[in-house]
């Protein structure tokens, strides 16, 4: 067995657990909590390992030099790399405890046991708990992996429903957000028209209390009232005169935008772009499938915290990645990053990486422009809508061929913009909004295809399947018209809806149901069969208007499946009735979180099916609230059912983006079997319905159901 | 302009502006359960119960409750809200004070509301998370558990 990576980068056991007075025991994570119920999962492998009631555990959570560095909370990672630091940390600590009650109680430490802390051993009637004992050395330090828990004696992992550790102070009003932290001003921003814009002249004066923070093209305003700051915002933009540099129009549709602005050709091989030209072979059946670009669409708008004071700045955000977010808020403000603190302070969800990084540049410029006192910035609706980095538009081109009603060939070739556009001290550029603006402005990091495996837009552009002649290759394309970077799921999420889609397309080519077809190509992979039979055994079969649609996060990670029925109207509107979810996380740690966190990522992804698009001109994003970008509300969601597959003896894995994918091609399967109208570019709106009837000739997009 | 009223039941005086929404003074006043979202009754994460009513504190004038009274999800300490936690029903939880004050306005209404009814109270309401399943089951629970 071997040390888990976070320790071998932070060995010293006291980083991660300690034992504190009262009774408590204190967990540090690297880890943020972004609305998945991580501190909660985490909260309960501890708890496990030392046999600690879950009650007594305090949680820390990323703060720069005050937690371990585990870098970005991202790609569904947390459980397994911060949980595995975790467990093993805790069984250090306990096995260290124990040896200390050994000797107190004078027996071998294999004869004692311990339940919630007290520490027993039989025949020895003498009180001792975790907290009567000698603490463990500050410096001690992990070098080697030892035994853990056997999975059979759990009490809490994988057990029932246990309670979100941060649900109640949100339910009952206390402070939980970044937005409610106390502040000395509150500041807004006033953005320009658009990215293209720079200023030239700002009419506005203002007095004390009332500040105007201007440097290049950011402005910004502050006052300790939050409503005169808005209304301050406003009076400052009605003054404020820009100029708009050129942008460069589209060539002509999305779709041929993207295919004229194709950068690069990369086939995978082992599932790693490369430079070797694309083999090229001919294929019976094609189709190719799109995606616009999506919002992340927070409900509640960015917003940072942050104070400057005696040459050091202090930052409270929700970015995912504190400790980059460190280094590149001393590279734009020209400050060693020891003297820039970032504490992480829960946002509202951001599922991938919203406007919280570009908040936390913007409270930190006001900030030092306005020392020794605390700002409190937050974005308008407005701003969020039309400013945040979004999810990229993606197109696939899918081939088949087939032989003895299996796949003989197969070609997979995604298009797209880049995911990648978070902050970070690696990346030559520096990629925050506000950045861009000064006066001594800082360029964005130019798009690259990323080389390693499952990275960006080739995220599960491989099969599930196995078939005997593959290629798949990743086209990046450059000059996206709207800025992009990471949305849950990233690529999978388009890919993953191509390929689901296509095997539906097939498998009705070669006349067999859409499992069987699937059983046909997965015999090398007993943990997806017995997902996708799961989800079918508890939808209760196929028949009717139902699809299906299942994927493997990563190809290495949780492993899903869905069935829905769906009902298609007169007006061409798709309605989800019901949705039946089947999954393979591994372990299950947090039996009712892992729910949660399928359930709801597939409401999500409905919400991108249905209704989801950006709108945008040569300027930019043009929408600026739910009207004109709707999502789901609560008419539309489904009665989902559940059921997961536990194996305790392997890693436990992340669920958060195990579904999006599946859920879009589950939806177009479902309206095919509904309508006989195969959509394959989203949302599936009534206009995209139509248009898709229209293109294949089938006339009326109602269903007969 | 200085407004009297009642909030969660004690006595409240605070200066506010000519339109000033209700959202600004009750978040002045330290009720951070009132959130800001949208700004313009789109989303339900900033509503009150204002005598009884629900409504959006993003717009409606702070001046509109002068002597009237003013619930929030901090002082509803009900069976829906226990129903919530109970469930685990949210994500990041941004949304859920707004639907606590949507379901206690309902409840008032109807002892046992259906399913439909719940669904159609929570309609004002976005959750981005999609913890909506799990926030109708637990509202269909209470419904369910009600003296008829």
């Amino acid at each position: 067995m071997s040390l888990p990576p976070g320790l071998r980068a932070f060995p010293r056991l006291s980083d991660w657990v300690r034992i504190e007075a009262p009774q408590r025991v204190v967990v540090c994570t690297g880890k943020v909590e972004i609305g998945q119920g991580i501190l909660t999962a985490l909260r309960l492998i501890v708890a496990e390992e030392l046999d600690v009631d879950p009650e007594r555990i305090v949680t820390r959570t990323a703060h720069t030099g005050r937690t371990p560095n585990e870098g970005i909370t991202a790609g569904s990672m947390s459980l397994e790399i911060s949980g595995a630091a975790l467990r093993q940390a805790a069984a250090w600590l306990r096995r260290l405890l124990l040896e200390h009650a050994a000797a107190e109680l004078g027996v071998a430490s294999d004869r004692l046991s311990v339940e919630d802390g007290a520490v027993t051993a039989p025949g020895i009637n003498r009180p001792l708990d975790y907290w009567q004992l000698p603490p463990v050395p500050e410096g001690f330090e992990i070098r080697d992996a030892i035994a853990e828990k056997s999975p059979n004696a759990y009490r809490w992992v994988g057990v029932g429903r246990q309670p979100r550790i941060d649900l109640p102070a949100k339910l009952r009003g206390k402070p939980a957000f970044v937005q409610d932290l106390p502040c000395d001003l509150h500041a807004r921003v006033v953005r320009p028209p658009s990215l293209h814009h720079r200023l030239d002249a700002l009419d506005a004066s203002v007095e004390a209390p009332a500040h105007l923070v201007v440097n290049g093209s950011f402005v910004a305003v502050a006052h300790p009232d939050e409503y005169t700051a808005t209304r301050l915002a406003e009076r400052v933009r009605s003054t404020a005169k820009w100029h708009a540099s050129a942008a460069a129009p589209l060539t002509g549709s999305l779709a041929d935008h993207m295919r004229s602005n194709e950068a690069a050709a990369l086939p995978l091989d082992d599932g790693k772009p490369t430079d070797r030209p694309v083999r090229r072979f001919a294929t019976a059946h094609q189709a190719t499938y799109s995606r616009p670009f999506l919002m992340h669409g927070s409900l509640g708008p960015s917003a940072a915290w942050a104070l400057w004071e005696g040459e050091r700045l202090l930052v409270r955000s929700s970015s995912q990645g504190i400790e980059l977010l460190r280094g590149m808020l001393a590279k734009v403000l020209r400050l060693d990053p020891t003297q820039v603190e970032v504490a992480h302070s829960e946002g509202s969800g951001c599922y991938g990486h919203n406007g919280a990084d570009d908040a936390a540049l913007d409270a930190a410029l006001v900030a030092r422009a306005l020392p020794n006192q605390a700002i409190l910035l937050q974005w308008s609706r407005a701003d969020e809508h039309r400013f945040e980095p979004f999810g990229p538009a993606m197109q696939v081109d899918m081939g088949a061929s087939l032989t003895d009603d299996t796949v003989s060939h197969w070609r997979h070739d995604v298009r797209g913009f880049t995911h990648s556009g978070r902050p970070s001290p690696h990346r030559p550029g520096v990629d925050m909004l506000a950045a861009w603006l000064l006066a001594e402005p800082f360029e964005p990091s130019p798009p690259q295809p990323g080389r390693a495996p499952e990275s960006g837009l080739h995220r599960n552009a491989l099969p599930l399947y196995q078939f005997p002649n593959q290629e798949v290759v990743k086209r990046f394309c450059t000059s996206s018209p709207l800025r992009t970077s990471s949305l849950r799921s990233l690529g999978a999420h388009c890919n993953v809806f191509a390929i689901e889609s296509f095997m539906d397309e097939l498998a009705h080519h070669a006349g067999l149901a859409p499992d069987e077809f699937r059983q046909r190509h997965l015999g090398h992979d007993s943990r997806a069969l017995a997902v996708l039979e799961g989800a079918v055994q508890l939808a209760g079969g196929l028949a009717g208007p139902r699809g299906m649609a299942i994927a493997r996060y990563k190809n290495r990670q949780c492993c899903a499946a869905v069935v829905v029925e769906v009902a298609v109207n007169d007006a061409a509107e798709v309605r989800v009735s019901h949705a039946w979810i089947a999954a393979d996380a591994g372990r299950v740690v947090d039996r009712d979180g892992l729910i949660n966190q399928l359930e709801g990522g597939f409401v999500q992804a409905l919400s991108w099916t249905l209704f989801e698009e950006v709108s945008f001109d040569s300027q930019g994003a043009t929408n600026t609230d739910w009207n004109d970008y709707p999502i789901l509300r609560f008419a539309d969601v489904p009665t989902i059912e559940t059921t997961l597959l536990d194996y305790p003896e392997e890693q436990p894995v992340g669920a958060g983006e195990a579904l999006q994918g599946p859920t879009s091609a589950a939806v177009a399967n479902a309206i095919f079997a509904a309508t006989s109208i195969r959509p394959r570019h989203l949302p599936f709106t009534p206009a995209n319905l139509r248009q898709a009837a229209s293109s294949q000739g089938s006339g009326d997009p109602s269903s007969s159901v | 302009m200085s407004i009297s009223f009642r909030l969660n039941g004690g006595a409240r005086k605070i200066g506010v502006q000519a339109g000033e929404p209700l959202l600004y003074a009750l978040r002045r006043l330290g009720e951070v359960s009132v959130r800001y979202g949208c700004g313009a009754e789109q989303c339900g994460a900033c509503r009150v119960l204002v005598d009884g009513e629900p409504e959006f504190a993003c717009t409606l004038a702070a001046s509109a409750v002068e002597g009237g009274s003013v619930e929030t999800a901090a002082g509803l300490d009900t069976p829906m809200r226990k129903a919530l936690l109970e469930f685990n029903a949210g994500q990041c939880g941004y949304c859920l004070p707004g639907i606590v004050v949507a379901a206690e306005a309902l409840f008032r209404r109807q002892r046992k509301p259906s399913p439909a009814a719940i669904r159609s109270a929570l309609e004002p309401h976005l959750c981005r998370c999609g913890a909506h399943p799990r926030i109708l089951r637990a509202l269909a629970g209470v419904a369910d558990g009600a003296e008829p």
